[in-house]
């Protein structure tokens, strides 16, 4: 069947027109760098020893990997735990799902405004603009996301949302957003006109809508961390609160908390631990003075289950979402998170996108890497980042039916395939590579430096020169033994 | 980690990069080795450890072509590489690709046996070198796999230290990538050439009059970037320096 967007461009156009926009900002880019190694040497102070967070590291993997090795029993429990304190439990296969639990809990509620913390789970949802087809306000409250959405762009990083605007062009934007905030730079100034303006809307808000850090399966505990006590407000001050956790969220006990806090505050932005920490455990109980009436919690799938069902694959869900991968990746570095076009950028992202939204229609970020390893490097729990990037390269182009990723075997093109069967014939045989090996000087002479591989290689890089012997030769020559 | 005692004679796989583009870094350490009373074991046959299909995801590309080395390397002796991308791939990266293979444990006694030159130089010979060259200053960039699959850290930077003359200043973010990448750097060119551009910068702050690394694949994309910006620095392997240096004495 035609497809009536086939004019629109592909996923894989957008990927490249959007880094190629980035590229060609200095402003984005200088904002992005800048950002980037403050971020990282915040994290270096916070971990000097780098033997001990290795130590640290590896038992956050643990805890993360024996949870999800426990996955459905420790969320049956949690469901249990909280419906025993009074939470409400929902189930969301998909985003639709999930949007549609929460706007069914607003309208119950009569809802007219709702106010937000910071949550990724919620972008993946797209809920704010789901909330406003429905004719609710959706108000986010952490102040990296207030700038964004007052510039109705979406979040750049996963823990600083904002982090592609500097100083300037925040305070040219509360200018001419903002009524009667003036224009001012001092950071004091910029954090007291979006609190004003924020506070108005904490008073009159009917919901309160945050995501979740951990979840305890054996209190039933929500956890959130944050650092504005803005999350505190969305959870405590209207009547009903609504947390959105994805399903990989659960840990077993409360003694697997601190080291996880620890982990993620200090690679997030090398802070020993955040500077707010709520564990929701029941709505207000009877007597009580203040708390939501009505706690809930959506529980979303949106592919998780998938993703688990493969052993190494799987490991994409221990992410505690630190945003330390992001940090340290020179590629997210250099184009930001708004070329990605994807709710989760960077490293985190070139995984976990292309498995919830398909190979194909993420447009190949999962390509985009040099394998560098800096993400696995810092990854506080130890995913192997450049390992899942290597393994959905190989999905890309398995046809076979038995792979469960999704879009599997849409990256295979006829002229890579052949390319690739072209190079196993040369390098399988020693006597095929000898003489194209051999050919060195020739291939100097005669292959194309402006055209076809060649062309990418040499338009900022010189074409490096076949040497005039090979190190087979040099060694044959030198009497190198050969057995 | 853990390192075998000095062995009378090792393999050497010298890599295709260093092959057709950098011969003179592969003969640099085998003689390097050679003059430390080692034997040195070059299967003629060789071609490529299989990287490049493995990492755009031809395993079964790069499956017939690893298994096409293995079968060359049939001693219980150390492989030197003088790559930490290529050493990677055959100390790490094989187990992943033969995962269910029939073979993997005969895979698995080749993948242990794999070290890394500067690995070797410094834990297995021990080497001691005396600089024979002038007064020079240079830099260090960080291979990404050296770093972070093969855990080499000071080693390069140990031998450096042997040799009087030479004085090594630190690169400014010497731990990031070059932007290399294999294919990467072909498939995206636009952001390959941004890290490769702050890579330059780096290192021309330095103000040394050459760069050094241990792969072959940053050489090249170094090398490329230098001589196209026309600067004067030289990009070179560890292995060429070294020789060059010390050729004839120990
Ligand atoms: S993948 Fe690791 S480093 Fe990246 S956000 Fe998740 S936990 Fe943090």
């Amino acid at each position: 069947m035609e497809n009536p967007n086939q004019n629109l461009s592909s996923p894989k156009e957008k990927f490249v027109k959007g880094f190629q926009k980035s590229l060609n900002d200095p402003q984005l880019r200088k904002n992005f760098r800048n950002a980037s190694f403050a971020l990282k040497s915040m994290r270096q102070t916070a971990f000097p020893d780098e033997a001990a967070f290795k130590e640290l590291q590896e038992l956050g993997h643990r805890i993360k990997m024996k949870a999800l090795k426990n996955l459905g029993p420790l969320l049956r429990q949690l469901e249990q735990k909280c419906q025993e304190k009074g939470i409400q439990v929902h189930w969301a296969e998909s985003t639709d799902e999930a949007n549609q639990i929460v706007l069914e809990i607003c309208q119950r509620n009569n809802a007219a405004s709702v106010i937000k913390g910071k949550s990724m789970v919620t972008e993946e949802m797209h809920l704010n603009h789901f909330l406003e087809q429905h004719k609710i306000e959706a108000i986010e409250t952490d102040l990296g996301e207030y700038i964004i959405q007052l510039d109705h762009e979406t979040p750049s990083h996963i823990i600083a949302p904002a982090i592609h605007k500097d100083k300037k062009q925040i305070a040219q934007l509360f200018n001419d957003k903002i009524e009667g905030a003036g224009y001012t730079e001092v950071y004091e100034e910029l954090n007291a006109i979006a609190r004003k303006s924020l506070r108005k809307k904490f008073y009159k808000a009917d919901v309160g809508i945050t995501g979740v850090n951990f979840a305890i399966a054996e209190t039933g505990t929500i956890c959130l961390v944050e650092n504005e006590g803005n999350g505190r407000m969305c959870s405590t001050l209207p009547p009903v609160h609504i947390a959105v956790m994805g399903m990989e969220k659960v840990i077993p006990t409360l003694e697997e908390l601190p080291p996880l806090l620890t982990l993620l505050a200090r690679s997030a932005t090398g802070q020993p631990i955040s500077t707010y920490f709520n564990m929701i455990n029941s709505p207000r109980k009877e007597g009580e003075k203040d708390g939501p009436k009505e706690v809930h919690l959506v529980i979303l799938d949106n592919r998780r289950s998938q993703i688990y069902q493969d052993e190494h694959l799987q490991k994409t869900l221990l992410c505690i979402r630190c945003g330390a991968c992001l940090n340290h990746c020179p590629v997210y570095s250099r184009i930001g998170g708004h070329a990605y076009n994807q709710v989760y950028p960077g490293p985190i992202g070139k995984i976990l996108a292309p498995q919830m939204n398909g190979l194909e229609s993420t447009g190949g970020v999962h390509n985009a890497s040099s394998l560098c390893g800096a993400c696995g490097e810092v990854c506080p729990v130890k995913i192997p980042i450049p390992e899942i990037l290597l393994r959905l390269r190989y999905e890309g182009v398995n046809k076979s039916r038995s792979s469960k990723v999704h879009e599997h075997g849409t990256q295979q093109n006829f002229k890579e395939s052949m390319a690739w069967k072209f190079w196993e014939k040369i390098h399988a045989s020693p006597v095929l590579y000898k003489t194209n090996s051999g050919l060195g000087n020739l291939l100097n002479s005669v292959m194309p430096k402006n055209a076809g591989p060649l062309k990418n290689w040499s338009e900022f890089r010189e074409v490096p020169q076949f040497a005039a012997k090979s190190l087979h030769q040099l060694a044959r020559e030198k009497g190198v033994a050969d057995e | 980690m853990k390192f075998p005692k000095k062995p009378d004679e090792i393999y050497f796989f010298g890599t295709c990069l260093i092959d057709m583009f950098y011969p003179d870094a592969g003969i640099s350490a085998i003689q390097l080795i050679q003059k430390e009373q080692v034997k040195v074991i070059y299967p003629q046959e060789q071609t490529c450890c299989g990287q490049p299909a493995f990492n755009s995801g031809y395993r079964q590309e790069a499956q017939t072509v690893a298994l096409q080395q293995i079968k060359l390397f049939p001693k219980k002796i150390p492989i030197v590489v003088p790559s930490s991308s290529c050493g990677a791939m055959m100390k790490h990266h094989y187990l992943d690709l033969f995962e269910d293979h029939w073979a993997l444990e005969s895979i698995k006694d080749f993948s242990e046996r794999i070290i890394e030159f500067s690995q070797f130089l410094v834990h297995v010979l021990k080497i001691k070198m005396e600089d024979l060259g002038e007064p020079v200053e240079l830099t260090w960039h960080a291979p990404c796999h050296a770093l972070r699959e093969m855990q080499i850290r000071e080693e390069p930077k140990q031998l450096l230290q042997q040799l009087k003359n030479v004085k090594l200043i630190e690169l400014e973010r010497e731990h990031e990538c070059c932007g290399f990448g294999g294919t990467f750097s072909i498939k995206f060119p636009e952001i390959s050439k941004a890290m490769l551009s702050d890579k330059i910068d780096d290192i021309s702050k330095t103000g040394a009059s050459c760069v050094l690394s241990g792969d072959c694949g940053c050489l090249m994309n170094i090398e490329g970037g230098l001589k196209f910006q026309k600067k004067t620095m030289v990009g070179k392997h560890l292995a060429s320096f070294l020789w060059e240096r010390s050729n004839g004495k120990s």
